[in-house]
């Protein structure tokens, strides 16, 4: 048996995902993939983890990384999972291919204190860009396939993620924000982010108070 | 049964070697037999009643390593028996019945681990059953036998693992009726079993699967040959065996299945006979099948078997899944079938249900196959992928841990 590919470098937004994640916890991971997130974190940060991925084939790349991984679909639903199983419920870059995604945050946070979630922004200045002069999407950013090959999928700038944690008495406690880049790309997307980040990746809980102090202010934005 | 498509990671075959030769074959192997509860220390039985003395047959292929880490129990399924790899004798014809699974280089690698299988009790392999001899009375049990539960059973096999000096199992694996057998053990000694990998199986077998047994049983029991399963001095009950197998046949395998393998092709024929004699491929494939299963099994054994089956309710002993598994310690690989109607997926996520709500480190697999219930034997490959990765590694950690 060849070793577990669990050495390779972690994609940048999982490596932001795991760095929001407080050691020793239990984190359920919807959507592994193969595993790499879960791998990281428990080697790294000693956290317990599960994960639901849909694809047989990641779920053998799962087990041969010694993962606790169920097949399953996240459209079927997680009524299986008890309430506040988990210290957080990931979602990474998959809540805009879920058939309700409001359904699924709701669900992360009844199973999780907390929720952390990527997402894909489709108000990306070359997105707008592209719309704007070619009356095309573009594919920029996260949105790399074409329309015709992707699962369905929801389109969502950050800010309407926002409005949507807004709306729902869901609380955002943390952001972060993703460009590829120079400085100069990463200090736009800091300050601009709907307009400049790729990805938004947001802490986020019900909206009383968490049962442990959180570890960072949440960063107030208009 | 076997899978067509090439096993990975194994030794090539060698044209020049016959099959009990090829390197990736355990070989000539024998059936050994252990005898334990010898009157008066009868092993009580759920029932109520007492079984002694009980001959256990099994095989065991690999070495034990030295500190007992590697050994692996397979469970077999109702028609199986102890004979899992290799052959009996050069003349024999057929290798075990997982013999594609278990081997140097493959899933079960017998380089790296201690393989056990015993037959059943109650079955009719080698390990007492129905028609052992009763050396009480010096006749054959037949209907006398006591009805044995897969609990039973398990108790016995743990007599063998007891017998062979281990006391941690790397893992407890089965498909079937093998799976329930891996969930009893993990459920009765959680302390003995490292992982366990139950295939296509359920926490209790369903209204319809019993009402499958129920009509093999009958076709045996209003077999005019049965005669109160007292057979043994006579002709036995073959017609009703064949039907009951042939039933069986058709649950194990799928709608696509039988279209892919036997679509309405006839037998031998350019059109219908307008008689009842054998016109389609799907009907020549059951009688064959009925026909060649009594040769080899014994109906009372068929009667005891599936009552086991009909009994196994982890909801009825321990008031649901979730508290059957309060106990349990084994990491778990659950493998389930995407075609498989007579243990569905959705009876193999109960035992997934269970797991997680117990917070036991577990993965499930479905694996999409056309196969149906047969599929456990036949999707070898991919088995055999997800298996010795899950092996490998917790054995790496059996081997690490004091437990």
């Amino acid at each position: 048996m060849s070793p577990a590919p669990n050495q390779t470098r972690l994609r940048p937004d999982l490596m932001e995902i795991a760095a929001l994640i407080e050691p020793g916890t239990r984190v359920l991971d919807l959507g592994c993939g193969e595993g790499e997130l879960m791998a990281h974190l428990e080697r790294t940060r000693g956290v317990a983890a599960r994960g639901i991925e849909i694809k047989p084939e990641r779920v053998v790349d799962c087990v041969a990384r010694g993962l606790a991984v169920c097949q399953g679909n996240l459209d079927d639903g997680l009524q299986d999972y008890e309430d506040n199983s988990f210290d957080y419920v990931v979602l990474s870059l998959t809540l805009h291919l879920v058939s309700r995604p409001g359904l699924v945050v709701q669900e992360m946070l009844r199973i999780g204190r907390r929720g952390i979630v990527s997402i894909p922004n489709f108000g990306y200045w070359r997105i707008r860009l592209g719309l704007l002069t070619r009356g095309r999407v573009p594919r920029a950013g996260c949105f790399k396939e074409p329309w015709y090959t992707t699962p369905r999928g929801h389109v969502m700038t950050l800010n309407d993620f926002r409005g949507f944690c807004a709306e729902n008495g869901i609380r955002v406690e943390q952001q972060r924000f993703v460009a590829s880049g120079g400085p100069l790309s990463q200090a736009l997307a800091k300050a601009l982010p709907n307009t400049f980040a790729q990805l938004g990746i947001y802490v986020v809980s019900r909206n009383q108070a968490p049962n442990r102090p959180e570890p960072h202010p949440s960063p107030k934005r208009a | 049964m076997s899978g067509e498509e090439p096993q990975m990671q194994q030794a090539k075959a060698r044209a020049d070697l016959p099959p009990w030769e090829q390197p990736d074959s355990v070989g000539i192997v024998e059936t050994k037999s252990i005898t334990f509860a010898e009157p008066p220390n009868e092993m009580p039985l759920d029932s109520g009643a007492k079984l002694g003395p009980i001959t256990l047959a099994y095989e065991t292929y690999g070495q034990l390593d030295p500190r007992r880490r590697n050994a692996v129990l397979i469970c077999h399924a109702l028609s199986g028996d102890a004979h899992v790899a290799g052959y009996h004798s050069p003349e024999d014809r057929k290798a075990g019945w997982w013999d594609g699974m278990v081997g140097p280089g493959k899933a079960f690698d017998t380089r790296r681990y201690f393989v056990i299988c015993p037959n059943c009790i109650g079955g009719c392999k080698g390990s007492t059953g129905p028609s052992s001899l009763n050396p009480a009375t010096g006749r054959r049990y037949g209907r006398t036998f006591p009805v044995v539960t897969m609990a039973d059973m398990v108790r016995a096999q743990k007599a063998l693992i007891d017998h062979l000096g281990i006391k941690t199992l790397l893992t407890v694996v089965g498909g079937s009726m093998g799976g329930m057998q891996v969930l009893e053990w993990a459920i009765t000694y959680p302390e003995m079993v490292w992982t366990a990998i139950p295939i296509a199986t359920t926490p209790r077998l369903t209204a319809q699967g019993i009402a499958f047994n129920v009509v093999g049983r009958q076709a045996i029991l209003d077999d005019p040959n049965y005669r109160d399963g007292d057979y043994y001095e006579h002709e036995p009950p073959t017609r009703g065996l064949a039907i009951a197998r042939m039933l069986g046949h058709i649950t194990y395998l799928s709608d696509e299945s039988m279209h892919q393998k036997f679509g309405r092709q006839l037998r031998d024929k350019d059109d219908y006979s307008y008689e009842f004699d054998v016109d389609f491929e799907v009907e020549s494939y059951l009688k064959y099948q009925g026909q060649s299963f009594v040769e080899r099994f014994d109906a009372n054994s068929y009667l005891y078997i599936t009552r086991a089956m009909d009994y196994f309710d982890l909801v009825a002993k321990y008031a649901s899944v979730e508290a059957a598994f309060r106990s349990v310690l084994a990491r778990f690989l659950v493998i389930a079938f995407s075609s498989d109607w007579l243990y569905p997926p959705y009876q193999s996520k109960q035992i997934v249900s269970a797991l997680r709500a117990n917070r036991l480190h577990f993965a499930y697999y479905e694996i999409p196959s056309n196969y149906g219930h047969d599929a456990f034997l036949l999707e070898r490959e991919r088995i055999s992928r997800v298996i010795s990765d899950f092996l490998a590694l917790n054995y790496a950690r059996a081997l690490d841990e004091e437990r």
